[in-house]
């Protein structure tokens, strides 16, 4: 009997291409991860590039970035909520009720910018808080709660600004976040940061792992991943440090929008949080399974809230970039169909509505494709009437394709 | 599972007699006297006395109802006893949550295994417990302490330690289970229904690797409703009927027929119970 075991663990560094191979396994078994929004992305980008050539003009492109932060920013803090497998349909609203928290004590209350900034995001905080002890410590289900919180926080958002009117907002530091741009040199050093710092952490963990005798990625994986992200982030770095006024000699415009080191900035941190601390750990346990998580230990209510606070907080951060790029706040910031793109970019990008599955880079790839979407069909012209078909099927497209996945994966017993 | 080809299959190397030469001479590690549970009105465990010695497959045996599951989640710290004795490597100890009993080196690895499928070997054997340095989880650190213990267990049967375990097979999983017991140098090991949903070759592997943690050194509780996985693996087997203990008895000293008359009727020629079937009234309730 013991003849007939499997082969051997494998204990050397998988190879390029042993990787590859893995890795084509995987997509074939319902693992798609990221395929299906660059797919979308390089798709979308050529048809409306061919049907509207201001589409691939740098001022388009710059636009994209600004467009999609507020709804990339929610859909990071989705993709937590979405992998303890719970759904938080209030996001869009609650970034209205942060944003319009931001816009009264700035403007009505002439508070200065860091203190209103402060009291949107204590606002998310405490949104986060009530929801997530709602639903893991009273039992509601969160699709009531928040369908619930949508309604509730819609007409918060009416009251804060008073019925109906919009409140301006003027302060320099707020407006910078969706209307300024970094200067091109402190855009190529960031850039050249970012690039040392991810090769630099990549080679010193294969580094590590060799000297402990376990299997690492080899150099050409490295180099591969490295070069990419060179590769992708200097074009973009390229293109935006272009001039794209269409009068440069009366105002410059040029340079990486202040919002994009922001998401970076935001990205490297909720990774870090999922892939390297016992939270995020706790995180992919409860929406795996959440009965082996509170055996194992976890204070799984714990997990559960932090993860509502965490999407409510990120979305007060989409509301105060919302706030910022429409330099004001009114009752429909935040509202309309911000909440179903948050959520389709989490969902295109590859996080399951099932949970236990995603990544906060699915939430950037998803926001890019929302992004492009949402600018070509402006670009073309399309009624808002248009707009809303698109956005629900594309919605339904994406969940579609998460269901489908998931159950090949588990034909073919990925999961 | 009911396959007679399997008696001669799980232990090819091993004799059984293993540590039954001199066991009676050393202290069981795991000890309970007069256990009794109650739960309300109903009294599902009477005087119960139940032992385990490191080094040895104890098979706790019991037809449904019994009051294997409630005895086992006495001595997990799931239930509190209600009267008795828990003695520990010989001292009297009070065990009155999972934790205590985690303390003291006990784990149970339930029938359902509660891994968790989204994540791979090694995070699922350290879930709850990961090793840190500073902030950042130790992944390094956890692979190869997880890779220590499966190759002490000589556990070949996985790729990649690194692989989900949605893509393992049931034998996989139970035996990813059982490492992660007895990865925190646990004493005593109490599986609940290892081989229920297995097939013949993955039972196999699962009950050598059962006797392989006996000759490690821990004592290990074998609950099982397959008279061939109990008589192939353990050196003691315990009899449960209606919330008393029938016998615990030395398995060389008794045969297969003998050990389901004490399953079905608490008694067996001069072994089991003494008054009649050892069903009182309240014993009757208590099925």
């Amino acid at each position: 009997m013991s003849t007939t075991m499997a082969p051997e663990r494998t204990t050397q560094s998988p190879t390029l291409g042993s990787g590859m191979r893995r890795y084509l396994e995987r997509v074939r078994g319902g693992d798609m991860g990221a395929l299906p929004a660059v797919f979308g992305l390089v798709v979308l980008c050529v048809v409306f590039a061919s049907l509207r050539p201001a589409f691939l003009t740098p001022i388009n492109f710059a636009n994209l970035f600004t467009q999609g932060a507020q709804i990339t920013v929610i859909a990071m803090g989705l993709v937590f909520v979405l992998l303890i497998g719970e759904i938080d349909l209030s996001a869009g609203f609650a970034s209205g009720v942060c944003a319009a928290v931001l816009a009264v004590t700035l403007t009505n209350q002439g508070l200065p910018w860091y203190v209103a900034t402060v009291a949107a995001i204590i606002t998310g905080v405490v949104i986060g808080t009530v929801l997530g002890t709602l639903v893991a410590k009273v039992g509601i289900p969160s699709f009531v709660v928040t369908l619930a919180a949508f309604l509730a926080f819609q007409g918060v958002v009416l009251l804060l600004v008073s019925g109906g009117t919009n409140i301006s907002i003027r302060d320099e530091v707020i407006l910078a976040i969706a209307n300024r741009n970094l200067p091109p040199a402190l855009s190529w050093a960031l850039f050249a940061l970012g690039v040392a710092g991810y090769a630099g952490l990549q080679l010193l963990r294969a580094y590590r792992r060799r000297q402990h005798g376990l299997p690492a990625d080899p150099l050409s994986v490295i180099a591969l991943r490295v070069g990419a992200l060179v590769v992708i982030a200097g074009l973009a770095v390229y293109i935006l440090n272009l001039e794209r006024s269409r009068n440069a000699l009366i105002v410059s415009l040029k340079g990486v929008p202040v919002v994009v080191p922001l998401i970076v900035l935001l990205l490297i941190l909720w990774t870090f949080v999922l892939r390297h601390t016992a939270f995020g750990r706790h995180i992919y346990a409860v929406g795996g399974n959440a009965e082996a998580a509170r055996r194992a230990g976890i204070n799984v209510d714990r997990i559960k809230i932090s993860a509502f606070v965490i999407c409510s907080t990120m979305a007060a951060i989409g509301g105060i970039i919302a706030a910022s790029r429409g330099a004001s706040v009114d009752p429909n910031t935040g509202g309309s169909n911000v909440l179903l793109w948050a959520v389709g970019a989490a969902v295109i990008g590859g996080t399951s509505l099932f949970g236990g599955k995603g990544r906060v880079m699915d939430a950037v790839l998803g926001g890019a494709v929302i992004a492009v979407i949402d600018n070509g069909m402006g670009l073309m012209g399309y009624s808002s009437g248009v707009k809303y078909i698109v956005t629900g099927a594309v919605l339904l497209l994406a969940a579609g394709v998460d269901a489908i996945s998931r159950k090949r994966a588990a034909a073919s017993g990925l999961r | 599972m009911s396959s007679t080809s399997k008696e001669s299959s799980p232990r090819p190397t091993e004799p059984r007699s293993a540590g039954a030469g001199e066991p009676d001479a050393t202290q069981p590690i795991l000890e309970l006297r007069g256990i009794n549970k109650s739960f309300g009105p109903v009294q599902v465990l009477h005087d119960v006395a139940f032992s385990a010695r490191a080094g040895e497959v104890t098979a706790l045996v019991g037809d449904n109802g019994a009051g294997k599951s409630t005895l086992v989640k006495c001595i997990g710290g799931i239930y509190t006893i209600d009267r008795g004795d828990y003695l520990f490597e010989g001292k009297p100890v009070h065990v009155s949550s999972p934790r205590d009993a985690s303390a003291l080196g006990i784990e149970i690895v339930y029938q359902d295994l509660a891994l968790c499928d989204n994540l791979d070997i090694v995070q699922n054997m350290f879930l709850g417990r990961e090793r840190k340095s500073g902030l950042v989880l130790d992944e390094d650190t956890m692979e190869r302490m997880a890779a220590k213990t499966l190759e002490g267990l000589s556990v070949r049967t996985v790729k990649s330690i690194r692989q989900q375990v949605s893509s393992l097979s049931g034998g996989q999983r139970q035996t990813v289970a059982i490492a992660k017991a007895v990865l925190w140098n646990s004493k005593v090991v109490i599986l609940d229904e290892p081989t229920a949903a297995l097939g013949v070759a993955q039972t196999a592997q699962v009950l050598e690797l059962v006797r392989r943690l006996a000759d490690n050194g821990l004592a290990v509780v074998l609950i099982s409703h397959n008279m061939n996985d109990v008589f192939a693996v353990s050196d003691r087997i315990a009899a449960l009927y209606l919330g008393r203990m029938a016998a615990q008895v030395k398995a060389s000293d008794v045969t297969h027929a003998q050990v389901v008359e004490l399953i079905t009727s608490g008694r067996s020629g001069d072994l089991g119970l003494t008054n009649g079937n050892g069903v009182t009234t309240e014993g009757k309730e208590a099925s």
